[in-house]
This record gives structure tokens, sequence and C-alpha cells, in this order.
């Protein structure tokens, strides 16, 4: 690492289509991830609107999971699904539902009452109240739920390099760190860090677009 | 249920737990890198903290360190790190040193995050009385200020807790050792009852983590502020 400079701009030249490979796999390892987690949390929040007793018992075992660390998920769940990215996904999934399921039940339960009052003495069927009106009226907090669960996976995307998969950790770790290669390292963390501050600055724009009466309201 | 006795055999081996590859070496390396970081970066983050928290100045520098810490993944820090000391210290830049490096970092942002956001939230009424009452700035901060943020202020020693015990063991890939190097060997050479034993051992290490935060945090909180729910502030 001493007789060539810190950082190699040729070999990352030379490298591109390799590293926007990676970065593919990053952002589809991080989109099944959301996705997933988000369908599983939506599902468990409005049970939890039903019932409310589950609230507790829900939050404390998602945040069990979510305390649990990535390296050792993984690993447990290795003996069952392999070194495979059904196991990176099972357990990037599991860290997701804290966050979604907490923002989701909070941002449902702001709906003011009147307002689903009103819904319900305009005809609407439990499914299209839910849609039209409970829907858009909690997005914005739904989605900042998002926005920090996207940063998070973002970052432990990474770790999945250490079980064979590939995504930015590949660059950080194999061709990386175990090669004390600097270049590859800056560029792996490099990429994961614009990829998480373009995510959050975009999904907080997707808001915006959304939710254009929330706009108006606002300085 | 073969495999779990497979688990059990690896923990009741002899071999386990002796020589420079055993669990209890392992575990100390895993264990003294945690509480070594997390202690430097409470001395580190604390000062930080208390000083804009209480001066209300610098409340820019406080979000721009959280989110620099939301963004820079785990692995990104060791990865990071692992260049510099090697070129400052070639073969001593291996090892404790670059994990403790990133570990330390790590374990900053949530402290420095919660301190100030835990002053901040203190009433204002209560400092102006505190000032009427003749209090030097020095008591207030330390009379006043932390015991009522003191629940926020440990909230956010807890999440560095944990992430800095869950981060020891991706210390593994720089030769940090700790108990990251038993999954890290047990997937490269497919000994998969070394590898779910050790993240057995590691989930345990950070769940009692939290549960010992969980606990200080009860036992220190003022009996004047229990009666309100005191959470997170990140």
């Amino acid at each position: 690492m001493n007789d060539q400079p810190f950082f190699r701009i040729d070999w990352v030249i030379d490298n591109l289509d390799q590293i926007a490979g990676r970065v593919g796999e990053h952002l589809v390892m991080t989109g099944i991830a959301i996705g997933v987690g988000l369908l599983i949390s939506f599902c468990l929040a409005l049970l939890i609107r039903r019932v409310r007793p589950l609230y507790g018992p829900t939050i404390a075992i998602t945040g069990a999971l979510y305390s649990i660390p990535s390296l050792a998920l993984f690993a447990l769940l290795i003996p069952i699904t392999g070194l495979s990215l059904l196991t990176a996904e099972i357990a990037l999934v599991s860290y997701t539902l804290l966050i979604l399921v907490r923002n989701i039940v909070a941002a449902l339960d702001g709906v003011p009452a009147e307002v689903l009052d009103a819904a319900d003495g305009m005809g609407f069927g439990a499914l299209e109240r839910l849609w039209r009106v409970e829907l858009p009226i909690a997005l914005p907090v739904i989605v900042a739920g998002i926005r920090i669960a996207t940063v998070t996976t973002i970052g432990l995307v990474t770790v999945t390099s250490l079980i064979g998969l590939g995504g930015l950790g590949y660059l950080i770790v194999n061709t990386g760190i175990n090669r004390f290669f600097a270049t590859s390292i800056y560029t792996g963390v490099a990429l994961s860090v614009a990829l998480a501050v373009l995510a959050d600055v975009g999904l907080e724009r997707l808001q915006r677009w959304l939710t254009p009466w929330a706009r108006a309201g606002q300085a | 249920m073969e495999f779990l006795g497979e688990v059990a055999a690896w923990f009741a081996d002899p071999a386990s737990w002796e020589g420079r590859n055993s669990i209890p070496l392992r575990l100390w390396e895993h264990v003294s890198l945690s509480v070594t970081a997390l202690a430097m970066g409470m001395l580190i983050a604390l000062p930080i903290g208390l000083a804009i928290g209480h001066s209300g100045r610098g409340a820019r520098a406080a979000v721009a360190i959280t989110n620099i810490g939301r963004a820079i993944p785990s692995l990104g820090w060791l990865g990071m790190v692992l260049p510099i000391t090697l070129v400052l210290f070639e073969r001593g830049g291996l090892g404790f040193l670059p994990a403790l490096i990133a570990l330390v970092a790590l374990a900053i942002p949530p402290i420095v995050t919660n301190t100030y956001a835990g002053l901040r939230e203190v009433d204002r009424e209560l400092i102006d009385a505190a000032r009427g009452m003749g209090m030097r700035e020095s008591r207030i901060l330390a009379a006043v200020e932390v015991p009522i943020a003191l629940p926020v202020i440990l909230a956010g020693i807890r999440s560095s807790a944990v992430q800095v015990v869950a981060t020891a063991t991706l210390a593994a890939v720089v030769a940090g050792g700790t108990l990251g190097d038993f999954i890290l060997q047990g997937i490269f050479v497919r000994d998969l009852p070394r590898v779910f034993g050790a993240a057995l051992m590691v989930a345990a290490l950070a769940l009692a983590t939290e549960g010992l935060f969980a606990l200080l945090q009860r036992l220190t909180t003022s009996p004047g502020l229990r009666a309100g729910e005191v959470g997170r502030a990140s």
C-alpha cells in the first residue's frame, strides 16, 4: 500500500463496469428489504389498529431483533437458509420492522377522528377510507419512517459481503480490506454514503410531490 | 436438532476454551474493545454535547455530526480507518487499533445528538430560575440541566453501546479478533456449528448491553421526571 498513490483514480476508471454492477446489486438488495419490510409492517400495523394489545409485544419483539448485530443475525440464519440472498433479506427485513411498524401506527393514529367520522358519513367503506383518506393524511409520517429505514438498510447491506454476497460491501471488504487496497475501500464507502443521501433526499421529494396540500400550509 | 447438538459440542469441546483461538480470549477481545471504545467515545462526545446543548451554539454542527453518523455504514468506518493506520503504523495499524478508532468514531454521534437534544428540552424557565437564584453557569449545567436531561443522555449512550458491541463483531475483518472472528473463520472453513455458536454469544452480548443500559436509565431517572415518559431523542 505504501508504494502506490493512496487513491488510484485510474483503478476507478478501469473498473467502472464492476463498480456500477455493485451499485446495482446494492440497490436491489435494499429495494427488496424495504419493499418486503413495508408490506409486512403495513399488515402488522393494520392488525395492531384492530387489536391494540398486540402493539407492546410487537414492538418488544421487533426491538429485540433490531438490537441483534447484523453479522450475528446472518450467522444464525446460515444453518437454515445458507449463504444466500434469502439469508441476507430475512435479516435486512427484520431490521426495518421496528422503525416502520412504529411509524405507520403513529401515522394512522395521527389521523383526526373528525376526518374519519366525515369519511364514514360520506359512506366510505373501510378499505376506501383507508386508501383515500387515512393513507394520504398519514403519508408524511410513514415516509419519514421509510427514509430512516432506507438509510439504515443501505448501510447494513454492506455487511452482506461477509456472507459472500455482492453490493458495495464487496468493494469495501473483498477487493478492499482483504487486499489492503484503499482505493476500493473508499470507493465503496463513498458510494454507500452517496446512495444513502440520495435515497433520503429522493424520498423526501417524493413525499412532497405526493402531498401537495401539505405544502400549501407550510411557510 | 442434530445441528444444535453440534453447536453444544463446540461449546463443550475443551479445545474451544484454551489457546490463541479460544472462546474466553475472543470474548475478552470483544468486551475490552467495546468498553474501551465506548469510554473514549463518551470522553469526546459528552463535552461536545454539553457545550452545544448548554450554549445553544453550534446546533448546526450537532445536526451535521448526527447525519454523518447515520449515513456512514459501520463497516465503512472500519474500512476507512484501516488504510490510514496502515500507512501511519505499518503492522501495528492492523487489528485492535483501527477497530478501536472506528468504534470510537461510531460511538460519538448518538451521544452528541442526545446530549444536545436532552439539554435543549430542559424548560427555559427552570434555567432562568436557577440563574435568578445566583447559580453559576457550571452549577446550572451540573445541578439543573444534566439531571433533567439524564434519561435522554443515557438513551444516547445506550444506542452507542449497542452499536459498538454490534460493530465489534465486524472488527474481525481488520484482524481485530472478537467473537466475529469465529463467525468469519467458520464461514470460511464451513464450520457452521462454530458460526452459530459465536452468533448466539454475540446476540446475547448485544441484548445484555441493551438490558443493562435500560436498567441504568431507569435507576438514574430523577423521581420528579418519572411521571412522564421520556424517550429517545434521535
